[in-house]
């Protein structure tokens, strides 16, 4: 297999393991702008997709929002975002964040609105505080399906985190751009085979924050 | 505003030009997607077991940024619209079998019964009951598949000016004309919005049995 030759010289390649353009380091780059993004887009939407749902209110303004930050294109913002403020962070950052916070936002609400209203009854009918029936018993019944929103939105900000790359940043995109312009496919094969396993280690990530934070009774029901 | 629809010639296209190619490139994809994803999803229904697999399988698939996506293509189908094509068709093959398998899924075991009893045989009661019963679910997945598929035709661009409307970002940076990658923003956002409401106002003509206020 063609692609198969061409992972496989890329990783065996001494040169790719070390160096300001090594593995290592553009891993780690790209570590550092999806978890930057996911947790601006966490602030954003987390608060709001709670707040909103333990209120019931708000939900089509939500959808209306959500089905908005899909449609901005998130390469073409990335170049328009390069043109206005130039070389830096934000430029990538507002791509990233925008193309999370309808993921995180929309499965937050629904999480919330899903919860069985009877506990929630009761809870209000012992005395609790909103604050406290939000965070004690709405939350954790809500959580598996918060999880899952937030994992589909690390998983594409890991993917598209490579875009980076073409204005100038790092990440493992270089590999990928570079690739692109030197002709060098296995540079491109490996930066790609690169994401798709960091987005496969997010999906088992996600899977042990579930496992660890997620009440057992809650996983059973 | 000057020039804002001034499109470079370089492109070799005018601006409904641009826009009639980006529907084509993200659309076919879709279309190509749903009509895979159609007998994969019925396999995943009747074989329960394959489910899991297959799931794992798209969600790797998915994983894979579109811009290597594209650049490995490069290899097999040159820098061509195929080449941009073949990553969104995946993408949205992804997003809408698990659409249509819990669409399909949800159809109450009553229903499927009653259309048993009724006579109807198992291919009848796919395309009658089970399909038509599916449309919302397949309709919300087909939403987000339009959408990100008309955002990601932009990166194609990059292999030799195949992204249509993101083509403008190129010649935006060459020319230093901003304006241009307002406009490919903007339309490309629009054209997304626009296909989202007709999807949703095919759902509504599709389910005319659902009530209209919860339709979102």
């Amino acid at each position: 297999m063609n692609v198969l030759n061409f992972i496989h010289a890329f990783f065996s390649d001494s040169s790719h393991w070390h160096g300001y353009d090594g593995i290592p380091a553009r891993l780690w780059e790209h570590i550092q702008y999806s978890l930057e993004a996911l947790a601006y887009a966490a602030l954003i939407g987390l608060p709001i997709g709670l707040i909103t749902g333990h209120y019931g209110r708000g939900g089509n303004t939500l959808a209306l929002i959500a089905t908005a930050g899909r449609a901005l294109p998130s390469f073409g913002l990335l170049v328009l975002m390069f043109i206005w403020l130039g070389f830096g962070m934000l430029p990538v950052m507002i791509p990233l964040v925008i193309l999370a916070v309808p993921p995180i936002l929309v499965t937050t609400y629904e999480a919330m609105r899903s919860v069985d209203p009877s506990p929630v009854d009761a809870a209000r009918g012992m005395g609790m505080p909103e604050a406290r029936v939000l965070f004690q018993v709405e939350f954790p019944v809500a959580l598996p399906l918060i999880l899952s929103g937030l994992r589909s939105a690390a998983i594409q900000i890991v993917s598209t985190a490579t875009i980076a790359a073409y204005v100038s940043l790092g990440g493992l995109g270089r590999y990928i751009i570079d690739g692109l312009y030197q002709k060098n496919y296995e540079k491109v094969v490996g930066g790609a085979t690169l994401v798709a396993a960091m987005a496969l280690a997010t999906l088992g990530i996600f899977w042990a924050i579930a496992r660890l934070t997620v009440s057992p009774g809650v996983r059973r029901g | 505003m000057s020039g804002f629809f001034d499109i470079p010639s370089d492109l070799q296209n005018t601006y409904f030009g641009l826009i009639g190619l980006h529907l084509r490139e993200a659309l076919i994809p879709v279309l190509a997607g749903l009509l895979v994803s159609l007998p994969i999803a019925q396999l995943c229904v009747r074989f329960r077991w394959l489910y899991p697999p297959v799931l794992g399988v798209t969600t790797i698939l998915y994983a894979i940024p579109s811009l290597a996506f594209f650049v490995v293509l490069i290899d097999y189908t040159g820098q061509t619209e195929t080449t941009v094509m073949i990553p969104l068709a995946v993408y949205s093959l992804v997003v809408l079998v698990p659409a249509i398998v819990d669409g399909v899924r949800s159809v109450p075991a009553e229903t499927l019964a009653a259309a048993t009893a009724m006579g109807l045989g198992p291919v009848r009661r796919y395309f009658q009951v089970q399909l038509p019963i599916a449309v919302p679910a397949i309709i919300a997945g087909l939403r987000v598949a339009t959408v990100s598929s008309i955002s990601l035709v932009s990166v194609g661009m990059l292999i030799g000016n195949q992204g249509a409307l993101g083509n403008l970002l190129n010649d935006a940076n060459l020319y230093h004309r901003p304006e241009l990658a307002v406009n490919s923003v903007v339309t490309t956002a629009v054209l997304a919005i626009l296909a989202d409401a007709v999807l949703v106002l095919v759902r509504r003509v599709l389910t005319p049995w659902m009530p209209k206020e919860s339709a979102r």
